[in-house]
């Protein structure tokens, strides 16, 4: 055992690591913010009253939901002017594949506010517009927050895809490491360990959430 | 484009190659998932301690852990250690880990959800532990789990898309070698996104089946069997028998 793992490896790959780990944090934050906006007009348009835009749509959504991102990051990457940064990159097709994942959790929101609070709203002669957002979504919002974080940590575990585009997050810069020294296993290690180390207690801090506001 | 259709049709032989090596990840994936989803959710259920940790130090390991890194961990650093093997058998091994533990949250998920008056009644029946979860727990916590074994089902095809980096000739593998040769970056990845949406598409619908099976054999069923509907027998034969209702004795 000695003479494969070496500690003084390990110390020396760990700064690349950790400025991968911001990258990585980055990418789950900025995808996140988009794929939260995106998700919910896709919701709301979901509940479009024509079906010219409902079919389509909807299309789109399972094409987006049912194909690997890793196949859908190389195709936007090839398809980018090069002055486009790869990373801009992962933050959108991140953003756009997981506001269909979102839509779900915004449409089941919206359907779980009880029926009396749009009577309530209409019978107070509320125009639709203050509906939606005095009443309705504060609601919807509320029963989303654990599903947001669900996702938000299966997409800090999805970002390493990223590498398939050249953009330096984690598990590249491991991988970097590893191709210049020949020895994978420190640096491959020390990934995996800060992945848990940064998704266990998110997702504890997760369950936390869900239990209080069920 | 008419050029660019022509490559395609050339090279359908090789997305066939593609969709088998990409298909026996997925499925070989998805039985050695099943089979850790089950050991660990029941693992994670039992009341010794020697068993409930370790089945949840795993599961809390390979679901906090990167598919990714664990794929490309036992791609390059499990050689290290003596154990080399076939990139096919790495992808079904990694994937299969990855999504048994998410799977095996499932599986502890939908047993929980069993009414404990099932175990008793198997209890008071006099059954085995073996037999009782056979026969009576796990056809019913199967009905509630298959919904969300479906969604593991597509993320795992997805997942597999990686196996490229591994030097696996999959679909993913297919749709570079046609933009190689096409030139058309649009149509080649069109092309291979469509595969893969067939491919998920089918998987659902085959999960959708078996979900109505398993609730056909709860009596749950919503809509007639195959056999109901093309039987010669009229339905009524298959309607169960419910005894009339009586006025007060």
């Amino acid at each position: 055992m000695g003479d494969i793992w070496s500690w003084e490896r390990a110390w020396e790959v760990l700064p690349e690591l950790l400025r991968g780990l911001v990258v990585t944090i980055e990418a789950t934050v900025v995808g996140m913010v988009i794929a939260s906006i995106l998700g919910l007009f896709i919701a709301l348009a979901m509940r479009a009253p024509t079906r010219w835009v409902r079919v389509p749509l909807k299309f789109v959504v399972d094409f987006i939901r049912m194909t690997p991102l890793l196949v859908q990051l190389v195709f936007v990457y090839l398809l980018s002017p090069p002055w486009v940064p790869g990373l801009v990159i992962g933050f959108i097709v991140l953003g756009v594949h997981y506001a269909t994942y979102m839509s779900e959790v915004y449409r089941a929101g919206i359907e779980a506010v009880p029926r009396g609070q749009w009577e309530a709203a209409t019978a107070l002669n509320m125009a639709r517009g203050r509906t939606w957002r005095a009443v309705i979504l504060p609601q919807a919002i509320r029963n989303t927050l654990p599903g947001l974080g669900n996702y938000a940590i299966s997409m800090f575990k999805e970002t390493p895809f990223l590498f398939a585009i050249s953009v330096v997050e984690m598990y590249t810069a491991a991988q970097q490491y590893g191709a210049g020294t020949f020895s994978y296993i420190e640096a491959l290690t020390m990934v995996g360990l800060l992945f848990l180390a940064v998704s266990y207690p998110t997702s504890l801090l997760v369950r936390r959430m869900e239990i209080r506001l069920a | 484009m008419s050029d660019d259709f022509q490559t395609l049709i050339d090279r359908l032989p090789g997305l066939a190659d593609g969709v088998l090596v990409t298909l026996q990840m997925t499925l070989g994936g998805a039985v050695l998932a099943m089979l850790v989803a089950v050991v660990l959710g029941f693992g994670s259920r039992t009341q010794t301690l020697w068993v409930r940790g370790p089945s949840r130090v795993v599961v809390e390991f390979f679901r906090g852990t990167s598919l990714v890194v664990q794929l490309f961990w036992v791609f390059y650093v499990l050689p290290q250690f003596g154990f080399k093997m076939e990139a096919l058998a790495v992808a079904i091994l990694a994937l299969g880990l990855n999504y048994g533990a998410y799977a095996s949250e499932v599986v502890r998920g939908s047993i929980a959800s069993v009414p404990q008056g099932q175990w008793e009644a198997a209890t008071a029946l006099n059954m085995t532990w073996f037999h009782k979860v056979r026969r009576v727990i796990f056809p019913q916590a199967w009905a509630l789990m298959i919904p969300m074994l479906a969604n593991l089902l597509i993320q795992l095809l997805k997942g597999s898309a990686l196996a490229y980096y591994i030097t696996l000739q999959d679909v993913n593998f297919w749709t570079v070698e046609l933009r190689r040769a096409t030139a058309d970056t649009i149509f080649s990845y069109t092309a291979g996104l469509l595969v893969y949406f067939v491919i998920a598409y089918l998987l659902t619908w085959g999960m959708n089946l078996l979900e109505e099976r398993a609730k056909r054999r709860l009596g749950r069923g919503t809509r007639p069997s195959l056999r109901e509907t093309l039987g010669l027998k009229p339905k009524a034969m298959y309607a169960p028998k419910v005894p009339e209702a009586r006025g007060a004795i």
